[in-house]
C-alpha cells in the first residue's frame, strides 16, 4: 500500500523516524516488551532443556491455553474501556457444568452449545447493565457476577459431571496435523476469536468507540458516539467469551466441574496486562493479549518441565506483572513529559 | 452592515436554576460570516447562553431560530447535526487515539462495514491542510501541545457542514504565537461564511478578531455593539455596570529606600535553570510587583523566595533569620505563603467544599492530630466568605463548582487564614473576568494597607502598575531593574520587559 496520504517531510535520519514511530505507536511498546520476554523464555527454555522448542510442545501450548486465550480476548475489550470483569472464571465454570449437565440429560450438542454461550452472555449483560445504568463500579458489578455464576454452577451440580457427547469430545481429540505440528478445533476456535477480536477492535466504529471510552468517556459522549450501548456490549462480549471458554475447558477436561476456574479471572487479567493493555483503559491490543497468554502458558510449561511446584508459576507471573505495571507507568509518565 | 435575517437568532431566552434566574429574557443574534464576542463578568450568563444555543441546557422560555426556522436542541448531539458546533476550553478530545481519528470519529468512512483507514487519513489531511497545521495525522493526539490539540478540536468541528462555531475561551491556554495562529484560522472560517461565537476574557483579542460584541450582566442583555465603534472604556463599563474609574484607585504609601527594614530580604538568589542572582526586598505594607514575559523567571523567583525550590546560591533572610528557609513548611512558619499560578492543579481541591478548602492549610499547619473543631471551621469559612465576598456564599459547595474568580478568593482565604506576613501571588488574576480581577486587585491593596507584604506577579502590565508600589522587571532569568511604580507607564514598562536599551531611548 502506498502511503501517499502521509505529509511529505524529510524522514531520512533515524532519529526522525524514531520520533514518528513513537508519536504514532508508543502504545505498542509494552506489547513489544512482551514479545521480547516470550522469545527470551523460549530461548532460555531451549538452552536449559535442549528439547523444549519442539512442534508438539508448541502445539500443546495453544491446546492447553485455548480457554485462557478466549477469556483474554473478551477481557481486553472490557479493560480497554477502563472496566474490569472478575466474573469470567466463574462464568466459564457455570457454563461448563451447565453444558455437561444438559448433555448428560440427553440434549443434543447443537442445542447445548448455544445455550452455554447464551448463559455467559446473560451474565455479561447483567454486569453491563449494572455498570452502565446503575452506575456500579465494574469491580463490584463483576464481583457480583462472579458470585452469581459460581453459585449457579453449584446449583447445577455439586460434583463433576463426565461428558460423553462425541461432538464435544471431538473438539478436543481431533488433531489436524501438518508434520509434527497439530491444532485442535478448540485451538481453531480460540484463534478465530482472536482474529474477530482484532478485526472488531481495529476496524469497526464499535471497536474505536471502545478505545474512545477508555480515553475519556465524557469526550466520547460529546463526540456523539454510542457510549451506553458500547459499554454494555463489552461485558456481553466478555460473557460470550466466558461461555466459549466453558465449552473449550469442558472439551479439554472431558467433564464439567463447578470448582473449575477459581482464580482464572486473575490469570486472565495478568495475561492481558502482560500483553500490554493499560489497566486504566484506552490502550491495548487483542494480539498483545495473545502474547500475554503465550507468556503465561510458557511459564507454566517450563515449570512443569522442571518438575517444580506449580506455585512457582504464580510467583513468576506475579513478578512479571509487577514489572509490566512499572514499565507501563514509566511509558505513560514519559509520554506525559513529551507534551 | 448585516442586513437581512441572522443565521442564528435567540429571542427571550430564559433559564432558571431553582429560584435563581441565570438568563432573563435575553435576545442574541449571530450573522453568517461574522465573529461575535459574548462578554460579561463571571455569572453574567455567558456559559448559560452558550449552553442554551448548543443544546446542553434546556431553556425555560425563549425561541431559538436557525436559518429562520425554529429549532429545539434536546442534546448537544442534536445541535451538532444541525451544524452548531462547540469547541470547549477544556479540550474534549481523546489523547489515546490518532489525530485523524479525533477528527473523523463518529462518521469515519467505511468499506464493507469496516473503517477505511486510508480515506480516514486523507480526510484528516484535508482538514489539517485547511487549518494550515502540518502534523502527522497518524500520530497520537496526546503527544501534541495543547494549542495543536485545540486546533484539532476546531478541525473536528469544521470537518462537517458547520454553520455556527462556538469557541468557549479557546485562547486561555495558548501563548502569543498560538493565538495568532488561531486567529488566522478564525478569519479563514469567517470568509467561508461560518458564524463564529468567540468568548474570551481578553479585551485585546476581542478587538483584534471580533466584528460585534454582545454584553451580558446579571443574566440580562446590556447591549450589542460593533467593535469598531465602541470604546474599550465603554465596553468595560457596560460589563461592570459601574464606573471604570474604580479600576484606578489605590493611594500609594511612600516607601523610601531605607524607610523600613525589609521583612524578607533575598540576596543573590539562584535556581538553575530559571533565576539567577536576584535581589528582592519585601517591606511591610508594600506591594512588590513582578513583571516579565512568560518564561522570564517570574514563577521561578516566586518559588525560590517561598522555599519551594532549593537555592543553588544566595540567601533569603526572613525577619532577620540567618539562613534561607529549608522548605515551604519552614517558609510558612515564618509567615511566607505562596499561591501558585496553576489554580486548578496546584491550588483548589475541586472535590472538597469551600469550608474544607479554606481550612486546609491551617489544618496542615496544626498537624493532623489536632483537628480544627467543626464549629471553628465553619466560623473561619463564614468569616472569610464574608470578608472576601465569595459567591455564592455557601461553604458546603464543592470548590470546583465556583467560578475562577471565586476559586481564587477561596485560595486567598486559605493562605490568609494562616495569618501570613508575606503573600506571594503568582498570576492571581489569570483566567478570571474583569470584575473579579478588580476585586482581587483591590483586595491586594487592602491587605498591603493592613501591613502585609505582597509580591504580585502578573502577565498584565497595567495590573502590575496599578497594584504595585515598586515593580521588578524580570527578563531572561534576571531581575533587570526595580522601579517605583509611579515612575513607570505601561509603555515604558513594556519596553523594559521586552528588551534592553529601548527604555533609555
Amino acid at each position: 500500500m502506498t502511503r501517499t496520504d502521509k505529509p511529505t517531510r524529510p524522514q531520512t535520519s533515524l532519529a526522525a523516524r524514531y520520533g514518528t514511530f513513537m508519536s504514532r505507536h508508543s502504545s505498542i511498546l509494552p506489547t513489544f516488551a512482551a514479545v521480547v520476554i516470550l522469545f527470551l523464555l523460549f530461548a532460555g527454555a531451549q538452552l536449559y532443556f535442549g528439547n523444549f522448542l519442539t512442534p508438539s510442545n508448541l502445539s500443546a501450548l495453544l491446546l492447553n491455553n485455548a480457554y485462557l486465550l478466549i477469556l483474554a480476548v473478551g477481557m481486553t475489550f472490557v479493560i480497554v474501556t477502563g472496566g474490569i470483569d472478575l466474573s469470567v472464571g466463574s462464568v466459564m465454570a457455570f457454563t461448563g457444568i451447565l453444558g455437561a449437565k444438559l448433555l448428560a440429560d440427553g440434549l443434543p450438542a447443537v442445542l447445548v452449545i448455544p445455550l452455554m454461550i447464551a448463559g455467559g452472555a446473560l451474565i455479561g449483560l447483567l454486569i453491563g447493565v449494572l455498570v452502565q445504568y446503575f452506575d456500579v463500579q465494574p469491580f463490584i458489578a463483576s464481583l457480583a457476577g462472579l458470585f452469581l455464576a459460581r453459585g449457579l454452577a453449584f446449583v447445577v451440580s455439586l460434583s463433576s459431571i463426565r461428558v460423553e457427547d462425541p461432538a464435544v469430545l471431538w473438539l478436543q481429540s481431533t488433531r489436524f496435523r501438518v508434520g509434527d505440528w497439530y491444532i485442535t478445533p478448540t485451538g481453531i476456535i480460540a484463534l478465530l476469536i482472536v482474529v474477530i477480536g482484532v478485526l472488531v477492535m481495529q476496524w469497526t466504529r464499535f471497536g474505536r468507540t471502545i478505545y474512545a471510552i477508555g480515553g475519556s468517556e465524557q469526550s466520547a459522549h460529546l463526540m456523539g458516539l454510542n457510549v451506553a450501548r458500547t459499554k454494555v456490549l463489552v461485558y456481553v462480549i466478555s460473557g460470550v467469551c466466558g461461555g466459549l471458554a466453558g465449552l473449550a475447558l469442558t472439551a479439554y477436561s472431558g467433564a464439567g466441574y463447578p470448582l473449575n476456574g477459581v482464580g482464572t479471572e486473575l490469570d486472565t487479567i495478568a495475561a492481558v496486562v502482560i500483553g500490554g493493555t493499560l489497566l486504566t483503559g484506552g490502550s491495548g491490543y487483542v494480539l498483545g493479549s495473545m502474547i500475554g497468554v503465550l507468556v503465561y502458558g510458557t511459564i507454566t510449561a517450563v515449570i512443569s518441565f522442571m518438575g517444580a511446584e506449580q506455585s512457582w508459576t504464580r510467583i513468576i507471573i506475579g513478578t512479571l506483572l509487577l514489572l509490566f505495571i512499572v514499565v507501563q507507568r514509566l511509558i505513560v509518565a514519559r509520554s506525559e513529559r513529551r507534551k | 452592515m448585516h442586513e437581512g435575517t441572522p443565521l442564528l437568532e435567540l429571542t427571550g431566552a430564559t433559564v432558571r436554576f431553582g429560584a435563581e434566574v441565570a438568563l432573563d429574557g435575553v435576545d442574541f443574534r449571530l450573522f453568517s460570516g461574522e465573529v461575535h464576542s459574548l462578554m460579561g463578568e463571571n455569572g453574567a450568563g455567558k456559559s448559560t447562553l452558550i449552553k442554551a444555543i448548543t443544546g446542553a441546557l434546556p431553556m425555560d422560555a425563549g425561541v431559538l431560530r436557525l436559518d429562520g426556522e425554529t429549532v429545539q436542541f434536546g442534546t448537544p448531539h442534536d445541535a451538532q447535526t444541525a451544524g452548531v458546533r462547540t469547541v470547549y476550553q477544556e479540550i474534549d478530545l481523546l489523547p489515546n487515539v490518532s489525530v485523524a481519528e479525533n477528527i473523523v470519529l463518529g462518521r469515519e468512512p467505511r468499506r464493507f462495514g469496516l473503517i477505511d483507514w486510508r480515506r480516514t487519513r486523507e480526510l484528516a489531511c484535508t482538514v489539517l491542510g485547511e487549518l494550515g497545521l502540518d502534523i502527522d495525522p497518524a500520530s497520537k493526539l496526546g503527544v501534541h501541545s495543547l494549542a495543536v490539540q485545540q486546533l484539532v478540536a476546531i478541525g473536528r468541528a469544521i470537518s462537517t457542514d458547520v454553520k455556527v462555531l462556538v469557541l468557549d475561551e479557546p485562547t486561555s491556554s495558548l501563548d502569543f504565537d498560538e493565538v495568532s495562529e488561531l486567529f488566522r484560522v478564525i478569519r479563514d472560517l469567517k470568509l467561508r461564511g461560518v458564524a463564529i461565537l468567540f468568548v474570551s476574557h481578553f479585551l485585546d483579542q476581542v478587538y483584534e478578531v471580533c466584528d460585534r460584541v454582545t454584553v451580558l450582566r446579571d443574566g440580562r442583555l446590556i447591549g450589542e455593539y460593533l467593535t469598531r465603534e465602541v470604546l474599550r472604556i465603554d465596553l468595560v463599563q457596560a460589563m461592570l455596570g459601574r464606573s471604570a474609574a474604580a479600576l484606578h484607585t489605590r493611594a500609594r504609601a511612600d516607601f523610601g529606600d531605607d524607610a523600613t527594614e525589609p521583612y524578607l530580604s533575598a540576596r543573590g538568589v539562584t535556581v538553575n535553570p530559571g533565576i539567577e542572582d536576584a535581589d528582592v526586598d519585601l517591606r511591610e505594607g508594600e506591594v512588590f510587583g513582578v513583571a516579565g514575559l512568560l518564561g522570564a523567571g517570574r514563577t521561578e523567583l516566586a518559588r525560590a523566595i517561598t522555599g519551594i525550590d532549593r537555592l543553588d546560591a544566595g540567601i533569603i533572610r526572613i525577619s532577620g533569620t540567618r539562613q534561607s528557609p529549608r522548605g515551604p513548611h519552614d517558609a510558612i512558619s515564618l509567615g511566607v505563603v505562596y499561591s501558585s499560578e496553576n489554580r486548578r492543579t496546584e491550588g483548589i481541591v475541586d472535590g472538597l467544599s469551600v469550608r474544607e478548602n479554606v481550612t486546609l492549610a491551617l489544618q496542615a499547619e496544626r498537624g493532623m492530630l489536632r483537628r480544627i473543631p467543626s464549629w471553628r471551621q465553619q466560623e473561619l469559612a463564614a468569616s472569610w466568605i464574608e470578608a472576601l465576598d465569595i459567591r455564592p456564599p455557601d461553604m458546603d459547595r464543592p470548590a470546583g463548582t465556583l467560578s475562577g474568580g471565586n476559586q481564587q478568593k477561596v485560595l486567598l482565604a486559605r493562605l490568609l487564614a494562616l495569618s501570613p506576613r508575606v503573600l506571594v501571588l503568582d498570576e492571581p488574576t489569570r483566567g478570571i473576568d474583569v470584575g473579579a480581577k478588580v476585586e482581587i486587585q483591590n483586595l491586594v491593596g487592602d491587605l498591603a494597607d493592613n501591613g502585609l507584604s505582597v509580591m504580585f506577579i502578573s502577565a498584565e502590565l497595567e495590573e502590575v502598575l496599578r497594584v504595585g508600589n515598586r515593580v521588578a522587571i524580570v527578563r531572561d532569568g534576571c531581575i533587570v531593574d526595580t522601579v517605583p511604580a509611579e515612575q513607570l507607564t505601561v509603555d515604558s514598562l513594556l519596553a523594559l520587559v521586552a528588551r534592553p536599551g529601548d527604555a533609555d531611548g
